[in-house]
């Protein structure tokens, strides 16, 4: 905010009707305007520290507790177990992470999964988006149908797009054993059963939806670039692969991070379908589906749930930071 | 955790996964804000016996067509009965159970859905539930000692009103056996030599699906009874002097190692509505599943349920015989914080009668009432067999993911999709040990 009101004051002293001005400063506003900053700074500080914050230090903080969520929580350590019911509700320190890490078998196939979701992402899904949309930008003939065809899946709800899959990949009665005849009992292809294939089965279906998306968020990049460039481009005597990499592609530098943040944001709170699917289990494990598994259901373990929450949380923090960084720095160097 | 194996229909599975888009998107700051929920709602509240009585409202998870209509038939006849009137606020089936925490601290109806098992006394050890004791006094006559001690909770008072249950069984189709010349097994090497020939004549021997997880627990409850006998299974399941790791947890899996090759391939891909489906369509010879699920899909599907039938998991150890089965039951519960106790046990009292479950299952074609002896107007021959079968029981389970914790339920179901990818002796091994160490953390 500092620098918004130092660039305020630049502008102020630019102005050549107003040199008086030249020493606004901070200590100089009225206390209405002080209010009114006030103000427009508290109200998101305020939703920011609600829904963000708040939940996301509660989560850290519940990740230390060994809590069912029936009764309150105590800062004392637990009892060993004596009777029905394990103690609840008290400190536990790390003992949940460590759980995580060394007692709790789908933790690791969990992280393994959401960096192949990742890779896959940006090796192939957000290339082929960009491919699409390329293609379609360049004018061929029919390409609305093209673009309402591939824009669709992003339309859907993940949700229906599992039960659509669900058809296709069906055992006994889906589309692609049916079609190939390896829907007996001997030689059934078990699309999403088996632990070697769900995965890559399900990332098929992820990637249909992820390359529409990234289409159409870079088919707006290209429509407002400057076409003329492109045409220069063709009169230097460019091919379309040097103009798309050598002249398209640094013009669209800002909706190339922009589509970098979307892709790596989709594959880290990949749920949707991997929780239709299975719910996440069996080759399909993600940290958001054990993080939901531990925490919603009748007797939940939500101190466990928050530690692969806070987990999950620290792996976020690492783009975003990366992310930020880069956004700040290069504001800076401005 | 686990979906219950109550209520037939393939609808659930597309609520679960609305649900769990919802939940995408806010995995993350969900513990926070059941934090909040629970710091609000901790404190226990105390049982007012007071309300007119003559107003309740009823928790439903009812929420399949065909269950909800024959519920409300049973809640009017309530009220020409008892003269309350019960508003019924219904709720999708798997929302309500795994929202059943909060809901229970926070402003619950005055009576609910729930079920037997561990599942009732875990949240009557939390005191979240309201002893109906009275209830029972005048109720008791209908029910048999099994019935009761499945209504207790571990501190021996009464906190469930059970209205119907179903077998876990071995299905058929007559007319294959009719057919083929096949016997109703009844031990362990005929049920293999009947698979053998069956797998010879070009059939699936055993229908099989796991891709929902719970159904395969089924099969592990069975062959540990079967193996092992009641008491060490509810040992395991309540963590209670048996481990995973005990050599009979060994057997168990060495059973069903044995028997893999005639159960059907590709189960964790398979969800049990696809697997009934073959059976249906006679490519496979058996299914070993609920009534409340074959029989059901038979009734969906309308195909000819006069042509099913079933027989019990056969005898492994002849100390155990066949003796035990799963049979889980739903019933309804009154919670703590209720407001109108007096109507809600007025209700609870007529629904514990056998007129009161004969009403309910007018409107259902695979369940049995539970009062002794009933034998309801409206019963199939599927239905009779049942209430026959688990009358004739030494004791009955209420199925893995109801009888123990369901974090532990949770760690078996995975396990057990393990085992089936991969059934070699030292995958087990492995399995075995990990499970110990889960239950080890779960069970504090």
């Amino acid at each position: 905010m500092a620098s918004t009101v130092t660039d305020a004051a630049d502008d102020a002293a630019k102005s050549p009707v107003t040199p008086r001005r030249r020493r606004y400063r901070v200590g100089r506003l009225s206390r209405r305007e002080i209010l009114l900053v006030l103000l427009m700074l508290a109200v998101p500080i305020l939703a920011d520290l609600a829904f963000v914050w708040g939940p996301a230090i509660a989560s850290v903080f519940l990740s230390f507790f060994r809590w069912s969520g029936v009764g309150g929580l105590e800062l004392r350590g637990c009892r060993p177990a004596g009777g029905l019911l394990p103690d609840n509700g008290c400190l536990t320190g790390g003992d949940n992470y460590s759980q995580a890490a060394t007692n709790y078998p789908p933790f690791w196939p969990a992280v393994e999964h959401n960096v192949i979701w990742l890779v896959v992402f940006i090796v192939f899904a957000t290339p082929l988006g960009m491919l699409f949309a390329v293609v379609i930008d360049r004018g061929i003939k029919g390409s609305r149908i093209y673009q309402s065809a591939l824009f669709l899946p992003v339309m859907l709800s993940l949700a229906l797009i599992g039960i659509m899959w669900e058809f296709v990949y069906s055992p006994n009665y889906g589309l692609i054993n049916t079609i190939t005849g390896h829907n007996q009992n001997g030689n059934l292809v078990d699309w999403l059963g088996d632990p070697k294939l769900n995965l890559w089965a399900v990332l098929v279906e992820a990637t249909w939806r992820q390359a529409g998306y990234v289409m159409v968020l870079y088919l707006a990049g290209l429509k407002a670039a400057d076409p003329s460039l492109r045409e220069a481009a063709t009169v230097d005597g460019a091919n379309a692969w040097q103009t798309f990499w050598r002249v398209t592609f640094p013009t669209l530098r800002p909706i190339n991070i922009v589509i970098l943040v979307v892709t790596v944001i989709e594959s880290l709170r990949a749920f949707d379908l991997v929780y239709i699917t299975n719910r996440g289990s069996n080759g399909l494990e993600l940290l958001s589906v054990l993080v939901t598994n531990n925490i919603v259901g009748e007797t939940s373990r939500i101190g466990f749930g928050s530690a692969l929450g806070v987990v999950l949380l620290v792996i976020s923090l690492v783009p975003i930071s990366i992310f930020l960084y880069q956004n700040f720095k290069r504001k800076a160097d401005r | 955790m686990a979906q219950s194996p109550t209520g037939p229909g393939p609808a659930l599975s597309r609520r679960t996964l609305l649900r769990g888009a919802a939940f995408g998107a806010g995995a993350l700051a969900l513990p926070g804000l059941l934090a909040a929920c629970g710091g609000s709602s901790g404190g226990g509240g105390t049982t007012e016996s007071g309300g007119s009585g003559t107003n309740i409202s009823f928790g439903s998870n009812y929420s399949d067509p065909a269950p909800k209509a024959a519920f409300q038939g049973l809640i009017n006849d309530a009220k020409t009965k008892t003269g309350v009137t019960t508003k019924i606020n219904t709720t999708d089936h798997n929302t309500f159970q795994n929202n059943i925490t909060s809901y229970l601290q926070g402003t619950p109806d005055d009576l609910a859905t729930w079920f037997a098992g561990f599942r009732l006394q875990y949240f009557a050890a939390q005191g979240l539930l309201a002893p109906i004791d009275d209830v029972w006094d005048k109720i008791g006559t209908h029910f048999n000692d099994a019935a009761k001690s499945l209504s207790k909770g571990a501190d021996g008072h009464y906190y469930l009103v059970p209205l119907y249950n179903y077998p876990w069984v071995v299905h058929y189709n007559k007319s294959t056996f009719a057919q083929k010349g096949y016997e109703v097994p009844t031990n362990w090497d005929s049920f293999i030599a009947l698979a053998k020939k069956m797998k010879k004549d070009g059939l699936t021997p055993l229908a099989f699906a796991d891709k929902d997880l719970w159904p395969a627990l089924g099969t592990f409850d069975i062959l540990n009874m079967r193996v092992n006998g009641f008491d060490y299974h509810m040992k395991l399941m309540q963590n209670k002097g048996a481990a995973y790791t005990d050599k009979e947890i060994t057997a168990v899996f060495d059973h069903w190692r044995e028997l893999m090759p005639y159960l059907q391939t590709g189960a964790n891909g398979r969800i049990w509505q696809d697997a009934a489906k073959t059976l249906e369509a006679k490519q496979a010879g058996m299914m070993f599943q609920g009534t409340n699920q074959v029989a059901a899909q038979y009734a969906t599907d309308k195909k000819d349920i006069k042509d099913l039938d079933f027989f019990a998991y056969p005898e492994i150890n002849s100390t155990f015989g066949q003796d035990y089965m799963d049979a889980p039951a739903d019933g309804f519960i009154m919670p703590k914080k209720a407001k109108n106790t007096k109507g809600a046990k007025k209700v609870l009292e007529y629904i514990g009668t056998p007129e009161a479950e004969s009403s309910y299952l007018k409107g259902d074609s695979w369940d049995v009432g539970l009062a002794t002896g009933l034998v309801a107007p409206t019963y199939n021959d599927i239905q009779k067999k049942s209430a026959t079968m688990i009358a004739k029981q030494k004791a009955v389970a209420q199925f893995g993911d109801r009888d123990t914790d369901p974090a532990m339920a949770t760690a078996l179901e995975h396990a057990i999709q393990d085992f089936i990818g991969n059934p070699a002796a030292s995958n087990v091994q492995s399995l075995q040990k990990s499970l110990a160490k889960q239950a080890k953390s779960i069970f504090g």
